[in-house]
C-alpha cells in the first residue's frame, strides 16, 4: 500500500516536472538555436515575476510561520536573569526583522525591477564611498550597542561573587543520566573524583573529606524558590551539557574539570504549570497526545498518559547512542517545602554505610555476592583516606 | 584571427609532443581543467550519499522509529531491523552527513573545482604551479573519500560522535561503538584529506602570486581569484591545527597519551587518563572549524561576484571594498572560534572577548550584502539558472547570516546553543549558500567544463524547487530551536513537553524530501548535458574575463597562441565610453578612455 503510494507521487511528481519544463518551454518560442540555453528577454520576463512571487512567498511564510509556530517558542523565563536574556533576545530580533524585511524587499524586488530587455541598458555604477561608509558606519554603530549590551548580561550571569549567598549544589552527568549531590549544611562539597567510585558512592565522594559528611546524592532535583543556586557541574566519561531551557541556563559537564552556572528560580513548578501560556501548552500537547492515543489504541497498544509540565535537566551535548534520553526532572519548591524535601534525606556517608551494612545483615542469602565484594572495596578506600 | 590562432595551436601542439594515451588524460592527468572535471564529479558522488544520508535521519525525526523499507535496504539488518532506524546509526549519519558536507563537498568539491578551473583560466596562466602536485592532492582528496566511504561497512558502524568529534566520545570505544574502528578510520581519512586540501591551497596561492599574465595586476583580478586566493591562504594557516588535533587524538585513542583525556570512569572502570583536557581539543578543532565556515563560503561568494557582474552587465558595485571585505573577513575568521564554546566551561571573559570579534565579522559581511544588492540596481538582468542561484544565495546568506548575531552574541548563546537554532543558522548561511553558489558556478561554467550547455529550463525548475524547499525546511526549523529541542536526538518521543513540535518537523522532512527529490533533476540535466547538450560557443554569458577567451575544446596550456594581455579590470559592463555592453580585459584602453577604478 505505501509502495504504491510513493509509485503514485513519484509518478505525479514526474508529470509536474514534464509539465513545468513544457510552460517554460513555451516561453522561447522563436529563440535561435545557438543561444538556446541562454535567457531570452522571455525568460528574464518569466523569471523576473517569480523573483517577486518568491519574495510574497518568503513574507507569508515568514507571517504565517510566525503565527503559527511563534506560540511554540520558550516563553517566561523561570529565573531571574532570563529576562534580561529574553529582553537582549527581543531587541535583536526586532533588528534582525527590520534588516531582513528591508533587504529581502530590495533584493528580489530589484530583480523583478530591472529583469533583462534587449534595449535597456545598464547603469555603469562602479563605486561611491558614501554608500560604502554608510553600510559600514551603520551596522557598526548598531553592533556596538548589542556587543555591549550583551557583554553587561553575559557578566552578571556569568561571574558569581565570591560572597554572595547560594546554594551549592553539584550536576553529575553520566551516561546516561544525571544526579545531583547536595553540600548539605555546610554548603560546601566535598572533594570528588571518579577514582573514589565505588558500588554505592557512584560519584566518586572523597568520603574522608570533612566537607564530604554532610554531602547528599539524589536523582531529582529539587531547587527552592528566589534563592541563587550555584551548580557545579562534573562528568565521569564524556562531555554532557547540562541544558535547562526554562531557564536560560547550560553549561558543559567535562570530564577532569568542574564548571559552573548560577541562577535564581523565579516560579516554584506549580506556578509555572499555572501560568496562562503553559496552560495552552499544555493543552495543546494533550490533545495532540490523546489524537495520537486513538491511533495507538486501535492498534492494540496502550494510549499515552496525560502531560502535565515540569521543569527540565536536558543532556544538550551528543553522549552517546541513548543521548536522545537523558534528562532529569527538575522541580523548583517553595524553600518551606524544599527543606522538607531534604531534611530526610540520607548523606551519601551514611548511604554507603548503610549499603556496606546491608549484605552483612542478609549475610548468607543468594544473590549478595557481587555487591559484597564492591562494598568490601569501599572499605579499603575509606581505609586509605 | 581564427586562422592565426588555429596555426598557434598546431606550433604549440608541435612543440611539446602530446601524446596522452588515456591514463594520462583521464586518470593521473596533470591539466587543471581535467582535474577540476574529477574534483566536481567526486564531489558530486560524495554530495548524493551526504544528502541521501539526511534524507534517511529527517524521515527518522519526522516519523520516529517508524518502520521504512528503505532504512532496512540501506542500512542492513544490524542497524535497521523490520525496516526501524537503529539509535546509534541515527547518530552515525548525522556524523557523516556533516563530515562529507562540510569537508568533501563543500570544501574540496568546491575550491578543488572552481580554484583548478578558473584561477589558471581568470589570471591567465598556462596551468598551476605545479601540475603533479595538484594531481597529487586530488588523488588523496579520493584515496580520503574512499576511506571515509570505506568506514560506512566497518562492523562496529563508522564515526558517530557528531562531525565535530569531541572526545572523550570520540575516543573511547567503550563510550560508543562507531569510536571503535570507524572513528580510526575517519581520523585517518580527514589527515589524508588535509594533505590533500594544503596541496592544492598552497598551489593555488603560488599560482595567483607567480603566474598572472601581463597586465593582471592584484586589482584587476576578478573577484572569484581574490576569494579563492584568500580561501586558500585561510586553509593553509587552519588545517594543520585540524591535523595536530587529528594527530594527538590517534596518539590518546592508540598510544595511551592523555591530551584530551582525564578522569574518566566508564563501562565499571578508571581510565588512566589523567591531566588532559577535551577543552583544549576544542580550541584546536575551532580554530580550523570557524575559518572553516568562510573556507566554505567565501569562494561561493566569489563565484557569486562573478555570475552577478557578468548577468546583471553592470560592474559589481565597490569592487576595492568587496576585496577589502574578503580579506577583513579571513582575518577575523581565525579570531573569532571560541563562540563556539561559550558553554564549553572556558573562563567566561574569553566569552566577552569572542562575542566583541564574531560580531565584528558582521560589518564586512553586510557590506559585501549591500554591494550584491546595489550591483542588481539598474542593471539588465540576464536571468539566466545561475544568476538565480547567486541571487539566491545572496537571500540565504542574510537570512543565515542575521541570526549569527544571536548565535555570537553569548548572553544569547546559553539558550540557543546546540539546539535545531544552530542548525537552522548555518545550514542557511553556510550550507544552502554555499551550496548555490557551487550550483551557480556550475551553470555558469558548464561550457567552459564541459564545452556544452546545460539545460535552462531544467536549471529553472531545479532553482526554484530548491529555493522553496530550503526555506521549507529551515525556516521552521528555527522556531523548533527557539521551542529549546536539542539537536542530535534521535527521537523527540520521550519529551512531552516537545510533543507539540512534532508537526513542524513533518512539514520540514516534507520540504526536505520533495527539495532532495528535486536534485535528481539537477543530477539528470548534469549527466545527460556532458553528452548530449547544445554546444557551447566561446563566450556565451558575454563575459569580460580571460577564460572566455580560450577555445571551446580543451587545449593544454589553454591558450593556442600568446597568452592574452590584460588591459583593464574586469567588469567594465556596460562601460558608456564602449557600445557593446562588455569590454573582455583584453580589449587596449581607448585613446582618452578614464581609468575609473584603478
Amino acid at each position: 500500500m505505501t509502495s504504491l503510494l510513493v509509485i503514485i507521487v513519484l509518478v505525479l511528481l514526474a508529470v509536474a516536472l514534464w509539465q513545468l519544463t513544457k510552460i517554460f518551454d513555451l516561453t522561447q518560442v522563436g529563440s535561435n538555436s545557438d543561444s538556446s540555453e541562454i535567457a531570452t528577454d522571455n525568460d528574464n520576463n518569466v523569471q523576473g515575476y517569480l523573483m517577486f512571487g518568491f519574495l510574497a512567498f518568503i513574507y507569508i511564510f515568514s507571517i504565517y510561520g510566525l503565527f503559527k509556530w511563534g506560540p511554540l517558542v520558550l516563553h517566561t523565563p523561570a529565573s531571574a536573569h532570563g529576562g534580561e536574556v529574553d529582553n537582549l533576545m527581543n531587541i535583536t530580533w526586532v533588528l534582525i526583522f527590520i534588516v531582513q524585511a528591508i533587504t529581502q524587499v530590495l533584493l528580489h524586488y530589484f530583480a523583478f525591477k530591472y529583469r533583462g530587455k534587449k534595449d535597456q541598458k545598464a547603469l555603469y555604477f562602479a563605486d561611491n564611498n558614501k554608500l560604502e561608509a554608510i553600510w559600514s558606519v551603520i551596522p557598526a554603530v548598531v553592533l556596538a550597542g548589542l556587543i555591549l549590551y550583551g557583554l553587561y548580561a553575559w557578566t552578571n550571569i556569568m561571574f558569581v561573587d565570591e560572597d554572595e549567598d547560594t546554594i551549592v549544589i553539584e550536576l553529575y552527568a553520566q551516561q546516561f543520566n544525571w544526579k545531583a549531590r547536595y553540600s548539605g549544611e555546610d554548603n560546601v562539597l566535598g572533594k570528588a573524583n571518579v577514582r573514589f567510585i565505588e558500588g554505592a558512592n557512584s560519584v566518586g565522594v572523597d568520603l574522608a573529606d570533612p566537607y564530604a559528611q554532610d554531602d547528599i546524592v539524589v536523582t531529582e532535583l529539587h531547587i527552592p524558590k528566589g534563592k541563587k543556586i550555584l551548580f557545579k557541574m562534573r562528568s565521569q566519561d564524556v562531555l554532557h551539557s547540562a541544558y535547562m531551557p526554562h531557564f536560560r541556563a547550560q553549561m558543559n559537564c567535562v570530564p577532569g574539570m568542574v564548571t559552573q552556572f548560577a541562577f535564581e528560580p523565579i516560579y516554584t513548578t506549580a506556578e509555572y504549570r499555572e501560568l496562562p501560556f503553559m496552560v495552552e501548552k499544555v493543552a495543546n500537547i494533550n490533545a495532540l497526545r490523546s489524537k495520537k492515543s486513538i491511533g495507538l489504541v486501535a492498534k492494540g497498544e496502550t494510549a499515552l498518559d496525560p502531560y502535565t509540565f515540569d521543569y527540565l535537566l536536558l543532556c544538550n551535548k551528543i553522549c552517546g547512542a541513548s543521548h536522545y534520553n537523558m534528562q532529569m526532572k527538575i522541580i523548583v519548591d517553595t524553600p518551606e517545602d524544599y527543606k522538607a524535601w531534604l531534611k530526610d534525606k540520607a548523606t551519601i556517608v551514611n548511604e554507603v554505610k548503610a549499603a556496606m551494612a546491608e549484605p552483612a545483615a542478609a549475610d548468607g542469602a543468594s544473590g549478595t555476592d557481587s555487591t559484597k565484594t564492591k562494598d568490601t572495596a569501599v572499605v579499603s578506600v575509606m581505609a586509605m583516606k | 584571427m581564427s586562422a592565426e590562432g588555429h596555426d598557434h595551436a598546431m606550433d604549440h601542439e608541435h612543440e611539446h609532443h602530446h601524446k596522452d594515451t588515456f591514463i594520462t588524460k583521464y586518470i593521473f592527468s596533470i591539466d587543471h581543467k581535467m582535474i577540476a572535471k574529477q574534483y566536481l564529479i567526486t564531489g558530486i558522488i560524495m554530495g548524493i550519499i551526504g544528502v541521501g544520508m539526511s534524507m534517511l535521519f529527517r524521515m527518522q525525526l519526522a516519523w520516529p522509529e517508524e518502520s521504512f523499507k528503505i532504512f532496512n535496504i540501506l542500512l542492513g539488518d544490524k542497524f535497521a531491523p523490520n525496516g526501524v532506524m537503529a539509535n546509534d546509526i541515527y547518530l552515525a549519519l548525522v556524523t557523516i552527513h556533516g563530515t562529507i558536507m562540510v569537508f568533501f563537498v563543500l570544501t574540496a568539491a568546491l575550491s578543488g573545482t572552481f580554484s583548478n578551473l578558473l584561477i589558471p583560466l581568470q589570471i591567465g596562466a598556462r596551468d598551476m604551479a605545479s601540475g603533479f602536485m595538484n594531481m597529487i592532492s586530488y588523488w588523496l582528496f579520493f584515496l580520503s573519500s574512499i576511506i571515509m566511504i570505506g568506514s560506512l561497512f566497518v562492523e562496529a558502524g563508522p564515526a558517530s560522535s557528531g562531525w565535530t568529534i569531541y572526545p572523550p566520545l570520540s575516543a573511547l570505544p567503550q563510550a560508543i561503538p562507531g569510536s571503535g574502528m570507524g572513528m580510526t578510520l575517519w581520523l585517518v581519512s580527514m589527515a589524508i584529506f588535509i594533505a590533500s586540501s594544503l596541496m592544492g591551497s598552497l598551489n593555488y596561492v603560488v599560482t595567483v602570486i607567480n603566474l598572472r599574465t601581463k597586465g593582471m595586476s592584484m586589482t584587476r583580478l576578478p573577484l572569484t581569484i581574490w576569494a579563492f586566493f584568500v580561501t586558500a591562504i585561510i586553509g593553509i594557516v587552519s588545517f594543520p591545527v585540524l591535523l595536530s588535533a587529528a594527530l594527538l587524538l590517534i596518539f590518546d585513542r592508540s598510544f595511551g597519551t592523555s591530551f584530551f583525556l582525564s578522569d574518566i570512569y566508564i563501562a565499571g572502570e578508571v581510565l588512566h587518563y589523567q591531566g588532559g583536557s577535551p577543552v583544549l581539543f576544542e580550541h584546536l578543532f575551532w580554530f580550523l572549524g570557524h575559518p572553516e565556515v568562510y573556507i566554505v563560503l567565501l569562494p561561493a561568494l566569489g563565484i557569486t561576484s562573478e555570475v552577478i557582474a557578468t548577468n546583471s552587465r553592470k560592474p559589481i558595485f565597490g569592487y576595492r571594498a568587496m576585496i577589502m571585505s574578503i580579506i577583513a573577513i579571513a582575518f577575523l575568521s581565525t579570531i573569532v572560534w571560541g563562540h563556539h564554546m561559550f558553554i564549553s566551561g572556558m573562563n567566561p571573559f574569553l566569552g566577552s572577548v569572542f562575542t566583541f570579534t564574531t560580531l565584528l565579522i558582521a560589518i564586512p559581511s553586510a557590506v559585501k550584502a549591500f554591494n550584491y544588492i546595489t550591483t542588481l540596481w539598474k542593471g539588465n538582468l540576464q536571468l539566466n539558472p545561475a544568476m538565480l542561484f547567486s541571487i539566491g544565495l545572496v537571500s540565504t546568506f542574510i537570512t543565515g547570516g542575521l541570526t549569527g548575531i544571536i548565535l555570537g552574541d553569548s548572553t544569547l548563546d546559553i539558550n540557543v546553543h546546540d539546539t535545531y537554532f544552530v542548525v537552522a543558522h548555518f545550514h542557511l548561511v553556510m550550507g544552502i549558500s554555499a551550496l548555490y553558489g557551487m550550483f551557480a558556478g556550475i551553470y555558469h561554467w558548464f561550457p567552459k567544463l564541459f564545452g556544452r550547455m546545460l539545460n535552462k529550463n531544467l536549471g529553472y525548475v531545479h532553482f526554484w524547487v530548491t529555493a522553496v524547499c530550503a526555506y521549507g525546511v529551515f525556516f521552521p526549523m528555527h522556531f523548533i530551536g527557539l521551542a529549546g529541542l536539542p539537536r542530535r536526538y534521535y527521537t523527540n518521543t520521550n519529551f512531552p513537553l516537545f510533543d507539540d513540535l512534532q508537526n513542524v518537523n513533518v512539514l520540514i522532512t516534507v520540504f526536505a524530501l520533495i527539495g532532495g527529490a528535486f536534485q535528481l533533476v539537477f543530477l539528470y540535466n548534469f549527466f545527460s548535458s556532458i553528452f548530449y547538450g547544445k554546444k557551447a560557443v566561446q563566450n556565451p554569458w558575454k563575459s569580460n574575463t580571460l577564460e572566455w577567451t580560450t577555445p571551446v575544446e580543451h587545449i593544454h596550456g589553454n591558450w593556442p597562441g600568446e597568452i592574452p594581455e590584460v588591459h583593464r579590470w574586469p567588469y567594465d559592463y556596460s562601460n558608456p565610453a564602449h557600445d557593446v555592453d562588455f569590454v573582455p580585459q583584453t580589449v587596449p584602453m581607448k585613446e582618452g578612455e578614464e581609468v575609473l577604478h584603478h
